[in-house]
């Protein structure tokens, strides 16, 4: 049976940070070795994901990286305006995570 | 066996830090003790207005424990990227302060001042040659950009804090450095190996951060040996594991894969994080693929308008649910009434709190679910008195606006202040974010030395 289950149980870090000036970028850092490979299996985490959460075409996509040695999924776009423009909304792009919140992963049980 | 030790005080000079922390670190007997004393993190202001992200009274704090335990103890001490943005100003403004504890408590050491601006004739000969390139996704550099920057600093790396190190400086206040290189200076120096002193140097850059439970205002403890390095934080209170010392080499990064620097790129794609003790954390497999030509990152901000807020609360439900509504009407009414000025000289700009202040248009979320908003009605102007002008008018226009259905009359917004009005000054922007190519980072970084 599959089930899905929401991100939040799975990781123990996710968030998002400037990565200098021009560039935002997103950490999930799951719980375990085990949980990491699981998720990384359904491939549900994809750089077409983070384009569609993020409203940005797959080009401003800068990087999506899968980290081994840390488990963790890294994703990095082009900031929506440069870090303190006029238009900024966030500065440290500290508060940019909620959309990942809601990624559901499918289980096998 | 071989080892060198660092201590990292605090992950940003002005923060604070225990003193029994820092303490427990000196009993470790560290040959360098070096903190990080800026970013680009709080935005381009701090580089264009020439100001710091912390208080002098902070910095100062700060400073006293590492110098006078510096002195005591015949340890260097290593501050970067001094006084938040590692210009001139920013420079001077730290070295006061170090002059004035040297007084106070009657302390005497070789200062180094290692100078990090660079002056716009020299690189505008550089643009001509073709020597600088963006970094990351911004514009080819103009020579309009380089005349329109208030201040355009160079981010150093090792070298630098070496040769200052060589010079004989037992104090180092550095203007603008790459992150890892306060940490890393002393280990590449005594010969250890520059991918993992730098590896290290990122870790440690940020106090006791990648411990748990995490924060930059504590201190932490590297240990550099032949092939690996030990983390571990002296409170008893925190513990590094291998998931916390892993996450921290991804933060604020744009790729995990790679640290890259003024010496070249870290890879850290081999890494392995080990448990090494109870509280400590084992790295090895970090690897430095030095650059064939050195390349060092500028950054400059400019001065691009004027801003004045409104902070205003809105608690009517009948308002609230035609909020949108309520901010055309006040978009609309605006260059109405200010027919005479061009709508180019300024731009009004609504934050709504409650609705998707934080995320503007990425906001999935699209409906209000909140009973209160907070507005933050933000108007840039190319001066003050426009910025104010307009933001007066919108708040009074959106304050009496009768809005369809409306049964409290007296007023549409609770403000928090008098007045409701805030001018901010000037706004800045990051206009230079590129690669500079130099034959000797000297051509950037002098170093000056100063007795006490």
């Amino acid at each position: 049976m599959t089930k899905e289950i929401s991100i939040i149980d799975l990781a123990s870090v996710i968030r998002s940070k400037n990565a200098g000036p021009f560039e935002l970028t997103f950490d999930i850092i799951f719980k375990d070795k085990e949980t990491y490979g699981k998720v990384k299996k359904t491939k549900i985490i994809t750089k077409e994901l983070i384009a569609k959460l993020y409203h940005v075409p797959i080009e401003k996509v800068l990087y999506f990286v899968e980290f081994d040695p840390a488990n963790a999924i890294k994703a990095t776009i082009v900031r929506p305006v440069d870090s303190g423009s006029i238009g900024e909304t966030d500065v440290y792009g500290a508060q940019q995570h909620a959309p990942l919140l809601d990624i559901k992963i499918p289980f096998e049980e | 066996m071989k080892e060198i030790r660092v201590l990292s005080p605090v992950g940003m000079l002005g923060y604070g830090f225990p003193a029994e922390s820092f303490q427990k670190g000196l009993e470790k007997t560290p040959h360098v003790i070096a903190a990080d004393a800026g970013s680009t993190d709080a935005g381009p202001h701090k580089l264009g207005a020439g100001v710091g992200i912390v208080s002098k009274e902070a910095t100062k704090k700060d400073l006293t424990l590492m110098l006078t335990a510096g002195c005591e103890n015949k340890i260097p001490v290593i501050i970067g990227s001094a006084g938040g943005s590692g210009a001139e100003v920013h420079l001077n403004w730290t070295s006061e302060i170090v002059k004035e504890i040297a007084k106070e408590k009657n302390l005497h050491f070789k200062m180094a001042l290692i100078h990090a601006e660079v002056e716009k004739d020299y690189l505008k000969k550089k643009l001509a040659q073709g020597k600088i390139k963006p970094l990351g996704p911004v514009p080819e550099l103009t020579s309009k950009d380089i005349e329109e920057a208030t201040r355009i600093v160079a981010v150093m790396g090792t070298h630098s804090h070496i040769k200052a190190l060589e010079m004989g400086a037992e104090v180092i206040i550095a203007g603008r450095s790459n992150d890892p290189a306060m940490f890393a200076a002393l280990p590449i120096k005594e010969g250890y190996d520059p991918g993992l002193a730098l590896h290290m140097g990122k870790i440690l850059e940020c106090g006791a951060m990648a411990s748990t439970p995490g924060t930059t205002s504590d201190c932490m403890m590297g240990y550099l040996r032949e092939d690996y390095f030990i983390v571990e934080p002296p409170n008893a209170m925190r513990k590094c594991i291998p998931s916390t010392v892993a996450a921290h080499t991804l933060y604020e990064k744009s790729s995990p894969l790679h640290i890259i620097g003024p010496e070249g790129v870290v890879d850290v794609t081999g890494c392995k994080f080990e448990q090494y003790s109870e509280r400590a954390v084992k790295v090895s497999g970090s690897k430095l693929r030095k650059s064939e030509t050195i390349n060092i990152k500028l950054e400059g901000a400019s001065k691009v308008a004027y801003r004045t807020i409104c902070i205003a609360g809105l608690r009517d439900p009948i308002m609230i649910k035609q909020i949108d509504e309520c901010e055309k009407y006040v978009r609309d009414t605006v260059p109405t009434y200010f027919s005479n000025i061009s709508p180019e000289d300024y731009s009004l700009i609504f934050h709504i709190y409650g609705k998707n202040g934080v995320m503007g248009e990425l906001e999935p979320r699209k409906e209000i679910t909140s009973h209160e908003l907070c507005l933050i009605l933000e108007v840039v102007a190319k001066d003050q008195e426009l910025a104010n002008t307009i933001c007066a008018f919108a708040r009074s226009t959106l304050m009496h606006y009768s809005y369809k259905g409306r049964i409290a009359t007296a007023g549409n917004l609770a403000f928090p202040y008098a007045p409701s009005d805030i001018p901010t000054g000037a706004v800045y922007k990051f206009n230079i974010h590129h690669l500079i190519e130099v034959d000797d980072p000297d051509e950037l970084f002098s170093i000056e030395i100063v007795e006490l």
